[in-house]
């Protein structure tokens, strides 16, 4: 990471209001009025649009892994998104996630 | 507080309980991760009691490693918290006449797991007075937000423990499609992120994070096509 305190609390700031002002919108402004039904179409998508993009990048290339993408880290992703898809909870697709990953570790320290 | 607004927070509080299971490794995670990638103890916490989005927080710190440029920073990261305009606007039917600092305040707390439960109970209920229906989101809100914070200080502790070679950071990623992985409840929303993967990767190498902005917008409007075409044949 390569910013000044002075950036990183900029960031800080402003992803604070930015976030106030998207939760706050209908509640504050707008009153009751609904919002246009193609942009919330659009809203809707926006999790899901947005971060396996954001992922896809660190699963295939690891910013921290020595070696590069191992079958560990492949591994590892196919049991957080298998185990979150069929359970339909986040919960536990993080759980079988990292217990993959970090399964190495904890027999390393046993 | 009269017994009725009383009755309704504690409702609130007892309803949100089992999400303190989702919470308290999610914020706890958060404090490690940010602590590894070199934000300090007061940043850290600063996020999440500022911010208190924790997927976007955790999108911040992903591209704030890549050393991204701030402004695409803040694009994606306030991407992730879109979704929550649309909460907004769900529960301003419900709670649009509360006084303004009440809503200024509900508005602060408006996250996924007060809005889910809200709406759903608001639905349920119909006519619950006004001052219920803030008493029953604050029941809910006030008892997730302090634990998020909490956890996330915690969290902050442990980082400083674990060492580099364990690439805590790769935490992210699972976290995320974690999330993710659940709400591909349509072919549309497969659509959406197949083409948000596609396109991430081919345009990775376009500068500090503005590819992804590329894939994400591209993506949406992927998830919208497919679900009218859909919508239309059936």
């Amino acid at each position: 990471m390569n910013y000044s305190q002075v950036e990183i609390w900029l960031i800080i700031a402003l992803m604070a209001i930015g976030t106030f002002a998207i939760r706050f919108s209908f509640l504050g402004l707008i009153g009751s009025k609904r919002m246009v039904p193609v942009i919330e179409r659009m809203l809707r998508f926006t999790p899901v649009a947005v971060l396996p993009g954001m992922v896809a990048p660190l699963v295939l290339w690891p910013t921290d892994s020595a070696d590069g993408v191992t079958l560990l880290h492949l591994a590892a992703t196919g049991a957080a998104v298998g185990t979150a898809y069929l359970t339909r909870k986040v919960i536990w697709g993080m759980l079988a996630g990292l217990g993959v990953f970090f399964a190495p570790v904890v027999f390393a320290l046993l | 507080m009269r017994s009725t607004e009383r009755s309704a927070f504690a409702t609130g509080v007892v309803d949100v309980l089992p999400f303190i299971v989702m919470v308290v490794p999610f914020a706890t995670l958060f404090g490690v991760v940010a602590i590894e990638a070199g934000l300090s103890l007061a940043q850290t916490l600063s996020f999440s009691i500022l911010v208190i989005a924790g997927a976007s927080q955790f999108a911040a710190l992903q591209l704030m490693l890549d050393n991204a440029a701030i402004g695409f920073i803040l694009a994606a990261a306030l991407a992730v918290n879109l979704r929550m305009a649309m909460y907004s606007a769900a529960l301003a039917p419900h709670l649009g006449a509360a006084p303004l600092l009440q809503r200024a305040f509900i508005g602060y707390l408006n996250f996924d797991h007060s809005y889910v439960l809200a709406v759903a109970k608001y639905e349920d209920q119909p006519d619950m007075p006004l001052r219920s229906r803030v008493a029953y989101f604050f029941g809910v809100s006030l008892t997730i937000a302090p634990l998020w914070c909490l956890f996330t200080y915690i969290g902050a502790e442990i980082g400083v423990w674990i060492p580099a070679n364990w690439e805590v950071s790769f935490v992210l990623p699972l976290a995320f499609l974690s999330t993710v992985a659940p709400m591909l409840k349509s072919p549309a929303h497969v659509a959406t992120a197949g083409v948000s993967i596609v396109l991430a990767l081919a345009l990775a190498d376009l500068p500090s994070g503005s590819g992804l902005l590329i894939a994400a917008l591209c993506a949406m409007i992927t998830g919208v096509l497919v679900e009218t075409l859909l919508e239309r044949k059936a």
